[in-house]
């Protein structure tokens, strides 16, 4: 905790993580990871990547702005330098990254003094991974019917449901949960726990399977699992408000503990792989690269790459922004469903071998193309359908009337 | 390149270009209403579209805007200009596309940027005129509406110091607003452009009949115009050309972001207000998402814009790529507002006395102008792919 003991200027604290991230990048991993922190399966790639979150947080690029008190590095507005340069710096990603951009803000905003002092540190640093409960079967989108019954039980409740959909849940120590408390009011029914998970009594945690065949979530079930009253976060009945600012959180309206390296990879590579796949692939009598179809679409998504990109810059220039959540509203649609649409894409211009599962040696860039786009729906949904977010973007930013 | 110019962060869009872009836009709401530009330039159909009149503008109005020096913004400092950034120009381009404006603003601005690049006593004489109030527009493009400076509309043939002028320029801009053409010629291999007054004897304009009803376009025909060393900006433009077509079209880009955030914005309103089945029309999804769609094309649009220009103002070698994405996403993001706004309008959107038609065909026109966006991505890809291998 002493790498950063006193208060740093900007530039400053910029050169100092760009020089720390230079020599301290760690070595390949052990095995191969995949794209994103959230399917994270495999013991071996867990401890590898914990090591690392460690690594960071004890140089001071996590919990960068958090105080002191919480296990965090009582900086000011440094946080947001730090996921610069771990983004610039090409590292591999954090893995408590629910903790760092959802669970950690949630519990600075609503959590007791006595909540922030047990569970940030550990949240910050990696040592304890974190879930998310919020989906049910009955409550994706509709995250108000929630039927995961919590009842009050002397210093503790008692907590019976499902919960779907849950990334790390094999791993966590701890879940954010949702629980309904009262059967009156839609909204004002729900309470909000900080729930422990892993080896706790009566919490069972099963692999889903997604439609790639292979597992990368997971779904949580409850069976009269006693949660003690000190881990309810903020009060009973308020759990939609908390629930709010998690979310809040998640769509990067708030800088996170550190959510750099969420594992989104930068667009223009996924172009420069698709004008690769389209010179070694052929397509009318000559390589695709040649066919002026492929050609415009490949040029299209090299467009809405740098516009992203462009995007992400204008986004820090008020002047040129007429409305503050304009464009930080827009960055979950317009990722996913520019990394659904780039991988269809791959999936067309590879043409016949498309066709080809990733076992199958034949399979062009290791049959990356099918089985990203097969694979891109996951968060097209998660996190708020798209659906939902145009939803948002209506109503918060147009002052459309409200769905709700 | 040794050293590699890099372009700010923010664009180079700080407090004074805000200010400037602020000023224009409260300029244009005070003096051109959406009422009061309807009234102007779509007071009926007939005179323009059946009695064949050019659509009328508003001189007085264009009198303030020379007395303000609006027409020297992006004229150098020693030439009388206030030598505004492309990113200042963009920003005050997007509010001239927000109003519709009809005016000859924005071919002075790209003439006053190309001569800005080309230096020299002709360049300084023109930017001079133009910092005194002259309108200037471009004679560039081919009878078959190419804009590659290889296919320059008109043959040049030397006597003496001077050239003589044929053939035909065509989808001139506002020409019969301005004073002055910049025209460009093939004198054998090397391309040549002159300063050609609207007026000269040998030259004629001969009326495009178009639907915008926010400018005018000509075809200039050129009947052996001598033309004097005094007159000739550039012997050898090849070069020139090249690097000043970013400028071109990022300014029609910024024209089309303008007009399509006006578009959203006025049918978001129309939304919220129009009552249908008991609720707001902007309450149902089928309306409410293809509107966020269209926020997030203009947006993209907008973000490419301030690349390119920022991208023109460093004079970086990514200039050119960065001006076609710009010019392709704002085609893009207007051709998709432009058609939506209409439908979610319902029958009043397609009815003449209905403001939205204006901008529709505004946007129309600058689509196609300097090529739309599956011209640029064509050129993109010959830039980012390669050209395609000779069968």
């Amino acid at each position: 905790m002493n790498a950063i003991d006193r208060k740093f200027e900007p530039q400053e604290f910029r050169d100092y993580a760009r020089n720390w991230l230079a020599q301290n990048a760690p070595p390949p991993p052990p095995e191969r990871l995949p794209i994103t922190p959230i399917e994270v399966m495999t013991v071996g790639q867990r401890d590898y990547l914990q090591a690392w979150q460690k690594k960071c947080y004890m140089a001071g690029l996590l919990g960068t702005d958090y105080p002191v008190e919480y296990g965090g590095h009582g900086q000011t507005g440094l946080q947001r330098i730090a996921n610069q340069e771990l983004e610039r710096a090409g590292v591999p990603y954090l893995i408590n990254i629910i903790g760092l951009s959802m669970v950690a803000p949630t519990i600075m905003t609503h959590g007791t003094e006595e909540q922030k002092r047990k569970f940030l540190p550990a949240c910050l640093s990696g040592e304890e991974i974190w879930c998310q409960g919020f989906s049910e079967p009955g409550a994706g989108s509709d995250l108000s019917n929630q039927r995961t019954m919590a009842v009050r039980d002397g210093d503790d409740w008692i907590v019976n449901g499902h919960k779907v959909w849950t990334s790390l849940g094999h791993f966590a120590k701890w879940m954010i949960l949702i629980t309904r408390t009262s059967t009156d009011h839609r909204y004002e029914g729900l309470t909000y726990f900080l729930c422990p998970i892993a080896g706790h009594p009566g919490v069972t945690v099963r692999p889903l399977i997604k439609m790639t065949g292979e597992t990368g979530f997971n779904e949580v079930l409850f069976q009269d699992v006693r949660v003690p009253d000190a881990n309810r976060l903020d009060a009973v009945g308020k759990g939609w408000v908390v629930a709010m600012t998690t979310l809040s959180a998640e769509r990067g309206a708030t800088e996170g503990a550190g959510s750099a390296g969420s594992g989104a990879g930068d667009p223009a590579v996924g172009v420069a792989k698709l004008i690769d796949l389209a010179r070694t692939v052929q397509r009318g009598g000559g390589v695709a690269a040649d066919d002026p179809v492929t050609r415009d679409a490949i040029m299209q998504r090299a467009i809405l790459a740098e516009g992203m990109k462009q995007s992400a810059r204008r986004a820090r220039v008020p002047a040129l922004c007429d409305h503050p959540m304009r464009l930080p509203l827009q960055t979950k649609l317009v990722v996913t469903e520019f990394d659904q649409e780039t991988a269809r894409l791959g999936v067309e211009i590879a043409g016949a071998q498309s066709t080809l599962y990733k076992r199958d040696t034949r399979a062009p860039a290791a049959g990356h193309w099918p089985l990203a786009y097969i694979n891109s729906f996951g968060n097209t949904i998660a996190a708020g359908t798209n659906e939902i977010q145009r939803n948002i973007l209506g109503e918060r930013v147009l002052g459309l009337p409200k769905t709700k | 390149m040794l050293d590699r110019k890099i372009a700010p962060r923010d664009f180079g869009f700080g407090e004074d270009e805000a200010m400037l872009r602020d000023m224009v836009r409260k300029f244009l709401s005070d003096k051109l209403p959406t009422d009061t530009l309807r009234r102007l330039v779509a007071h009926a159909p007939e005179p323009v579209y059946d009695a064949g009149n050019r659509a009328p503008w508003d001189t007085a109005m264009w009198s303030e805007i020379v007395e303000m020096g609006w027409t020297g913004l992006a004229v150098d400092e020693a030439a009388g200009g206030s030598a505004v950034s492309v990113a200042g120009i963009a920003g005050i381009v997007e509010e001239l596309g927000r109003a519709a404006l009809p005016s000859p603003l924005i071919p002075t601005l790209s003439a006053s940027l190309l001569l800005r690049r080309a230096g020299g006593d002709v360049a300084a004489r023109v930017m001079a005129a133009i910092a005194g109030g002259a309108a200037v527009s471009l004679a560039l493009t081919n009878a078959a509406g190419s804009w590659e400076p290889a296919d320059a509309p008109l043959i040049a043939r030397a006597e003496g110091e001077d050239l003589i002028l044929s053939g035909s320029a065509h989808f001139v801009q506002d020409a019969f607003k301005v004073g002055h053409l910049i025209a460009s010629a093939r004198l054998g291999d090397v391309l040549v452009l002159c300063v050609v007054p609207t007026d000269a004897a040998g030259l004629t304009l001969e009326q495009d009949h178009i639907h915008d009803l926010t400018r005018d376009q000509a075809t200039v025909h050129f009947a052996d115009l001598r033309v004097g060393a005094d007159a000739i900006l550039s012997r050898d433009a090849a070069g020139l050309l090249e690097a000043a077509w970013p400028a071109f079209l990022t300014l029609v880009a910024a024209d089309l972001c303008g007009a399509a955030e006006w578009l959203l914005q006025t049918t978001v309103a129309y939304a919220n207000e129009r009552v249908q089945f008991d609720r707001p029309i902007g309450f149902f999804q089928a309306v409410k998402h293809p509107l966020v769609n269209a926020m997030v094309d203009i947006d993209r649009a907008r973000s490419l814009l301030y690349h390119a220009a920022a991208e023109i103002d460093a004079d970086t070698a990514d200039a050119a790529t960065a001006a076609r994405m710009a010019k392709s996403a704002a085609s893009d993001a207007a051709a998709f507002i432009s058609n939506r706004a209409i439908q979610l309008h319902g029958g009043i959107g397609f009815t003449w006395e209905y403001a939205l038609h204006i901008y529709f065909k505004r946007n129309l026109h600058n689509q196609a102008l300097y090529g739309d966006g599956v011209y640029q991505r064509r050129k993109l890809a010959d830039a980012l792919i390669g050209p395609i291998a000779a069968a």
